[in-house]
C-alpha cells in the first residue's frame, strides 16, 4: 500500500506532463462519456486508452492489479443493466422474471464499457502522476491553498503507516484476549475496539507530524517552491489528445447513429 | 572552523542565545504548571543536555523554543486556556516571530518525515522560510552531504529509510533552515544501538561544522556525555523550589548529582543498577519443553492477492529453529531487520508462518491443539502472553484497574492475581488513571501487568526496555527473574545486552536479513 503511493521508477512519458493538463484531459473525455449510455462512443474512448497504456507506462498486468475493483463492478453493472433494463427486440434469455433481450443487451453491453471508459483514466492518471507533483500543480498553478494542498500530501503518507499499525493493534489486541474470530457479533465489537484504538494512534502520529511541520516554519505566509510546476510542449499533446478522443468518441457515435443522450431517455 | 562556501546564501547562521527568565507554562486543562519560575541562559554555540524525572517541563521546554507551544493568547487576542509566565527568548525575542531560527527532532522518526522524497522532505522548511528555489537545493545537498546521506538519490523514498536515517534526515531538514539553535528531544529513543550512534555522530559533526548552540533531552547520559559541554538537572516546579536543580560541566554535575540523578532513573554512565539474581540458572536444556519452532520462515505480510493470482509473503528469516522450555529465559537478538519482532511474534502465536512450523506441547497447550496461532484469543492468553513494544497498542479500557481485570474476567478466574500485580508493579496509585495519560515507565509496567494477569506460562516481550529509565528497566528486570524462577519461560526481543545478560539463559542471534527483491 505504502509503495503505490510513488511511481515505482516509472520513467515513461506521461510522467513528465504537468498534473493538471493531465487532469483537464480526463475530464474531458469522461464527461463526453457520462452524456450518453451508448457502446460505439464508449469502445472507440476504450481503444484510444488502451495506446495510451505504453505512455503511462502501464501495462495490462498492473492494470488488473491496479483496477480489479472497477473492473468487475463495470462488469457486474454490465451484466445486472443486461437482465434487469426494460426489453425491446429479440428476446436471448429467458428465466422467469429476468429476461435478455436485444435492447437490454446492448444497453448493459455499453453501461459496461461505459463503466470501463470511464475507469480506465483514472487508473492512467494515478499511474502516471506522483502525488508531490500533483500537491505542487495543485498549489502552484492552481492556486489552491498550500497549507491545505501540502497538509493532505503529507497526510497521506501516513495512510500506509495505518494500514501497518492496524495489523499491528489487531495482533496486539488478540494478546490482550480480544478475538477477532468468533461470532460475528464478536467479530463486529473487536472491530470497532480495533478502530477506536487506530483512530487514537493516528491522531497522536497526526499531532507529532503537525509539531515537526509547524518547528519547519511551515504555516506562515509566503513560501517558495524548491519543485516549480511547469508546463510543456507535452502539456498541448495532452490536451490536445484528450480534446481528439473526447471529440473521436462523440463523432463516431453520432455517425453510428447510437448517440443516446442519458436525460433524454430511448 | 567553519568554511563558508562559495554561496553567498550558503554561510552558516549566527548561533543562538537562550534566556528564561523566571519562565513559566501551564498547558490548556492542566491545573499545575508544567514549568515553573525557569531561569536559565544559555550562550551561543553552548551544547546543553537537559535531565530531569518525567514532569519536569523538559520537553515543554523544548517545543516553546520551537516557537510550536501555541499561543497564551490566540491571534485574535482572546486569552486561551493555556497559561505563560515570565519570558522565554532567542536572541532577545520570542521564538515564536523567529520561526527557522531554532529547529526541533522529536522521538518518533516516523513523524520527523513529512513528504514522499528524500530531497523533498530536506527542502521542505526552507521553502516554508521563502528561501530562494536555487538556494533550496544548495541547502539541501549540503545538509544531506553533513549528516551522511548524499549516497541516496534525491527521490528516493522516505519510506525505504531506516530510523537511524529517518532520523538523520530529519536533523537535514532542520540544518537546511540555517538554524541557529537546535533542540532534540529524546532523538535516538526508538533507535537500536547502531542508530543511535549513527545520530549522534551525525549531531555532532553538524554542530562542530555550523558551531549552532545545541538543547538535548535524553535518558541516557553516556550517548551525549561527551558532545555536550553543560548539563542542567530540571525538577519539577513548586513554589520554593528552583526549576533548575543542577547546572554545570557534565563531569562536575555527574560528579555532585550521581546519586540523587541514579535514585530518579537516569542513565548515568558507568552505571547498570542491581537486580534481583536467579535463585539458580539452570542449564540449557533444562527444564519443560513448552513450545518449539522448527525451521521457521516467518514475515508480517499475509499472503498477497494480486488479481486472481495469490502471492506467498517474502520472509524476512527463515530457517529459524528454537525451543523455549519453562523457567528459562530465551533472548532474540540481531540487527535492526533481521526478523527478530516478527520471529517473536509468530513463535506467540499471532502471525501465520510462513513456512515450518511452531508446535506447543502437550504441557503447555493442555488440550488446545499443536499450533498457537490457531487458539482462540482466550486460549492463547493463558498459555503464551506477549507484551508489545509500544504499551498503547494494548490498551483496551478506560482504566488501570478495567485494564488489569479485562483479562481474567475473560477467562473467569483470576481475579485475585490482580491486586497482587497491583502492589507489586507499584500501580496501586493509579487504578483509576486513564493508561494513555501514565508516564512511559508507568505504561510498560501496565502492560506487562495486564498480560501476566491472564498467567501466561510463556512471556514474549518485545523490546521491553527500549526508552526506560533505569528504575523501571532494574524492576522489570527483577521482576522477570522471580517469573522465571516460578517457572515461566521468558522470550524477549532485545538489544539490550545488559538485560540479556541480568535474565542469563540462551540468546537466539538473527543475522542480518537477505535484501528482499
Amino acid at each position: 500500500m505504502r509503495e503505490e503511493l510513488n511511481l515505482h521508477g516509472n520513467h515513461a512519458l506521461l510522467t513528465r506532463a504537468n498534473p493538471l493538463s493531465k487532469f483537464a484531459a480526463v475530464f474531458l473525455i469522461t464527461a463526453v462519456l457520462a452524456l450518453s449510455i451508448d457502446w460505439v462512443s464508449a469502445s472507440v474512448a476504450l481503444a484510444f486508452e488502451f495506446l495510451l497504456f505504453p505512455l503511462a507506462g502501464l501495462t495490462l498486468t498492473l492494470l488488473w492489479q491496479r483496477g480489479w475493483p472497477l473492473i468487475l463492478a463495470a462488469a457486474v453493472g454490465g451484466w445486472s443493466t443486461s437482465i434487469l433494463a426494460a426489453d425491446s427486440g429479440k428476446t436471448l434469455i429467458d428465466v422467469g422474471i429476468w429476461t435478455m433481450s436485444e435492447g437490454s443487451l446492448e444497453l448493459g453491453v455499453g453501461f459496461m464499457l461505459r463503466g470501463l471508459a470511464i475507469a480506465l483514466p483514472a487508473v492512467l492518471l494515478m499511474s502516471c502522476t506522483d502525488p508531490t507533483d500533483l500537491a505542487d500543480a495543485l498549489a502552484q498553478k492552481a492556486r489552491l491553498p498550500h497549507r491545505f494542498v501540502l497538509g493532505t500530501l503529507a497526510a497521506m503518507r501516513l495512510v500506509g503507516l495505518m494500514a501497518e499499525e492496524w495489523q499491528t493493534i489487531g495482533m496486539a489486541r488478540r494478546a490482550r484476549g480480544v478475538g477477532s474470530r468468533g461470532s460475528a457479533l464478536q467479530r463486529v465489537k473487536a472491530t470497532l475496539g480495533q478502530s477506536f484504538g487506530l483512530l487514537v494512534q493516528a491522531i497522536r502520529r497526526a499531532s507529532r507530524l503537525a509539531v515537526t511541520m509547524e518547528a519547519r516554519g511551515f504555516g506562515g505566509g509566503r513560501r517558495t517552491w524548491a519543485r516549480e510546476s511547469t508546463y510543456s510542449g507535452l502539456d498541448v499533446w495532452v490536451l490536445g489528445g484528450g480534446l481528439l478522443m473526447a471529440g473521436a468518441a462523440f463523432a463516431a457515435a453520432v455517425w453510428a447513429g447510437t448517440w443516446n443522450m442519458v436525460w433524454l431517455g430511448s | 572552523m567553519t568554511a563558508p562556501s562559495l554561496h553567498g546564501a550558503s554561510v552558516a547562521a549566527r548561533p543562538a542565545a537562550v534566556t528564561a527568565l523566571g519562565w513559566g507554562w501551564r498547558h490548556a486543562g492542566r491545573s499545575k504548571p508544567a514549568v515553573r519560575a525557569l531561569d536559565l541562559d544559555i550562550r551561543p554555540g553552548e551544547r546543553v543536555l537537559l535531565l530531569g524525572p518525567s514532569g519536569a517541563g523538559k520537553s515543554t521546554l523544548l517545543h516553546a523554543l520551537a516557537g510550536v507551544l501555541g499561543d497564551a493568547n490566540d491571534d485574535d487576542g482572546a486569552a486561551s486556556d493555556s497559561d505563560e509566565s515570565g519570558s522565554l527568548l532567542i536572541d532577545g525575542a520570542s521564538p515564536r516571530e523567529q520561526r527557522g531560527r531554532a529547529g526541533l527532532m522529536q522521538q518518533d522518526p516516523e513523524t520527523q518525515v513529512v513528504l514522499s522524497r528524500v530531497g523533498d522532505d530536506v527542502a521542505f522548511g526552507a521553502e516554508n522560510l521563502a528561501v530562494p528555489r536555487a538556494d533550496i537545493w544548495t541547502r539541501v545537498h549540503e545538509a544531506l552531504d553533513d549528516v551522511g546521506l548524499s549516497h541516496l538519490p534525491l527521490d528516493h523514498p522516505t519510506s525505504a529509510l531506516s530510523g537511524g536515517q529517518k532520523q538523520r534526515l530529519a536533523l537535514a531538514g532542520i540544518l537546511a533552515m540555517r538554524p541557529g539553535l537546535i533542540l532534540l528531544d529524546e532523538p535516538t529513543a526508538n533507535l537500536d544501538p547502531a542508530g543511535v550512534v549513527e545520530v549522534r555522530d551525525a549531531v555532532g559533526r553538524c554542530l562542530d561544522k555550523t558551531g549552532a548552540t545545541l538543547v538535548v533531552v535524553e535518558h541516557r547520559v553516556s550517548v551525549w556525555k561527551d558532545l555536550v559541554d553543560r548539563i542542567v538537572v530540571l525538577q519539577p516546579g513548586s513554589l520554593t523550589d528552583p526549576a533548575v536543580l543542577l547546572d554545570g560541566p557534565p563531569d562536575q554535575v555527574l560528579r555532585e548529582a550521581r546519586s540523587m540523578l541514579v535514585a530518579a532513573g537516569v542513565w548515568v554512565p558507568g552505571y547498570v543498577p542491581a537486580t534481583r539474581l536467579r535463585a539458580a540458572d539452570p542449564a540449557p536444556g533444562t527444564g519443560d519443553l513448552l513450545l518449539a519452532a522448527e525451521k521457521l520462515a516467518v514475515s508480517r505480510e499475509r499472503a498477497r492477492r494480486k488479481g486472481f493470482r495469490k502471492l506467498a509473503p517474502v520472509p524476512v528469516q527463515q530457517g529459524i529453529s528454537a525451543q523455549v522450555r519453562a523457567g528459562q529465559a530465551l533472548a532474540i537478538t540481531g540487527p535492526n531487520g533481521a526478523g527478530k519482532s516478527t520471529f517473536a511474534l509468530t513463535l506467540a502465536g499471532l502471525l501465520q508462518p510462513v513456512a515450518g512450523e511452531v508446535s506447543a506441547t502437550l504441557a503447555l497447550s493442555r488440550g488446545a491443539g499443536v499450533d498457537p496461532y490457531r487458539w482462540k484469543a482466550e486460549q492463547l492468553i493463558e498459555r503464551v502472553g506477549t507484551v508489545f513494544q509500544e504499551p498503547e497498542h494494548q490498551f483496551v479500557t478506560g482504566n488501570v484497574l478495567d485494564e488489569l481485570r479485562f483479562g481474567p474476567r475473560h477467562l473467569g478466574h483470576g481475579q485475585e492475581r490482580v491486586d497482587e500485580l497491583l502492589e507489586r508493579l507499584r500501580l496501586t496509585g493509579l487504578v483509576d488513571a486513564n493508561p494513555y495519560t501514565l508516564s512511559g515507565g508507568e505504561k510498560r509496567r501496565l502492560s506487562v501487568a495486564t498480560v501476566l494477569a491472564a498467567h501466561p506460562q510463556v512471556l514474549v516481550l518485545d523490546e521491553p526496555t527500549f526508552g526506560q529509565d533505569a528504575n523501571t528497566w532494574a524492576e522489570l528486570a527483577s521482576f522477570l527473574s522471580e517469573l522465571l524462577d516460578a517457572g515461566a519461560a521468558v522470550v524477549s526481543v532485545t538489544h539490550d545486552a545488559e538485560f540479556t545478560a541480568a535474565l542469563g539463559g540462551t540468546e537466539l542471534r538473527l543475522a542480518a536479513a537477505a535484501v528482499a527483491p
